[in-house]
């Protein structure tokens, strides 16, 4: 049977595929996605296997900078990031999560000194779950707390 | 070991290595007072204490001053540059060309990484918020060596405030090192955090959480702190456990030998009667800051290695 694509091909960009199922809309404002000037797809829950089911997230004409790829891994690490040119795949990378994150996101403590100046850092500490320390402050995030102090 | 221009900023950058051999160097300056008045001579500390304290800047000056060396304050620091609106990385940068090391105490959480980042001389942080206070958790340390003559094999309860203390986090971390039985005494609200729980059994160390005095049983070490009133949310919950953690004369029948310890200030968390007992050692405990402290200051600057 032919496989057909339920999301259309994108002649050169960016796809996020795999991402967790429900992810998608994050990754969209992660990358400020609703004010692009150029075709986003996003799809969701489409089934990947019989069991799995999975996010993706097609860019026209954007290659994502190393912040961007880090800020993904922060909320979905599982995803990959396959650089489309002439409709094809010319690079599929899986996204790795650095072991130290410098300012994409704030410290999630209100009286962290990197709250006042600085750029915050932070050290991964675990990769599953995500759950990484404040450099300065010491202290661990994970889940939801990360989302929510992701600058988006 | 070479801690030429090493700082000190948490137990947690810390080996156990690194802590023995503080405490070892402690331990030598204890006994050389008299030989080392001039170790750190021509040599100048900063305290900057952006936050008030008298014991902990004291001890640190008195340190700096026993060993021939001079100290320069501001007395308030909250006050003067910070106020002007100078960031922290600017005024410790202007600090650093007065002086070979800086003593810092911050209200705000990292504050002394931060200024560790800022600067080349060595930083040691006296208190960084709820964080982190390294010197007292190496007296601590210090103390209870000094008064057992090791720490492997005794059983350290801590009582009070758990779960916001930061002195009981940095001692419980810093015990991860060692072979002890630990005794968590608290009440419900106020718990050692699950991280750290965590972070102990990851070690192996074996501990066990209460929530009165009556269940301690044996113990070497009662380490005591406060418990604030502004930590509940609801102040009849507070009525209810003040009290219940008071050591008081008839307390040290349930104690045994145990000896007292307390980070002071205390309030009315131990009985002044307790004071002319051989359990308490809380005093000793602050007298042990200077030597500890004194190594400290020589092994940044690197005049001991």
């Amino acid at each position: 049977m032919k496989k057909e694509l339920k999301v259309s091909a994108i002649k050169d960009g960016t796809v996020i595929d795999h991402i967790s199922p429900g992810k998608a809309m994050d990754v969209v404002r992660i990358l400020k996605l609703e004010d692009y000037d150029n075709s986003v797809t996003i799809a969701m829950n489409v089934r990947s296997s019989l069991f799995e089911k999975k996010d993706i997230v097609k860019i026209e004409n954007r290659e994502l900078s190393e912040e961007e790829v880090n800020e993904i891994a922060l909320i979905a690490p599982e995803s990959t990031i396959n650089i489309i040119k002439n409709y094809e795949v010319v690079e599929k990378r899986k996204i790795e999560l650095p072991d130290l994150i410098k300012g994409i996101l704030s410290c999630m403590n209100p009286n962290c000194i990197s709250r006042r100046e600085g750029t915050p850092k932070f050290i991964v500490e675990k990769k599953k779950p995500i759950t990484i320390r404040c450099y300065y402050c010491e202290r661990l995030m994970e889940g939801d707390e990360i989302l929510k102090r992701l600058r988006i | 070991m070479n801690m030429k221009d090493r700082d000190i900023i948490s137990i947690r950058d810390m080996k156990k290595e690194d802590i023995e051999y503080i405490l070892e160097k402690s331990e030598e300056m204890e006994k050389n007072m008299e030989k080392n008045r001039n170790l750190l001579n021509g040599y100048v500390l900063s305290t900057l204490f952006f936050e008030p304290s008298t014991r902990t800047r004291l001890s640190f000056e008195s340190a700096m001053k026993r060993l021939g060396g001079e100290v320069i304050t501001v007395a308030e620091a909250k006050t003067s540059s910070a106020a002007k609106g100078e960031t922290l990385t600017d005024t410790v940068k202007t600090v650093e060309q007065y002086s070979d090391v800086i003593v810092i105490r911050h209200p705000n959480e990292g504050a002394a990484r931060l200024a560790a980042e800022a600067v080349e001389i060595p930083i040691i942080n006296a208190g960084d918020g709820a964080n982190q206070h390294p010197t007292q958790t190496l007296l601590d340390l210090y103390t209870i060596k000094k008064e057992y003559g090791k720490i492997d094999g005794l059983t350290i309860a801590l009582m009070g405030d758990l779960k916001y203390g930061r002195t009981v986090h940095s001692l419980a971390t810093a015990l991860g090192y060692y072979n002890v039985n630990l005794i968590f005494v608290s009440p419900e609200e106020l718990k050692m955090p699950s991280e750290i729980k965590k972070y102990l059994k990851s070690r192996g160390i074996s501990y066990r959480e209460i929530s009165s005095i009556e269940e301690i049983g044996e113990t070497d070490i009662l380490y005591v702190t406060r418990i604030q009133k502004e930590r509940f949310p609801d102040p009849t919950e507070y009525e209810k456990v003040r009290g219940t953690y008071k050591i008081l004369p008839e307390t040290l029948k349930l104690l045994g030998n145990a000896k007292i310890m307390h980070p002071l200030p205390r309030v009315d968390e131990i009985s002044p009667k307790i004071d002319r007992t051989e359990n308490a050692i809380y005093f000793k405990q602050a007298r042990n800051g200077i030597p500890v402290r004194m190594a400290i200051l020589s092994l940044v600057l690197g005049v001991i290695e």
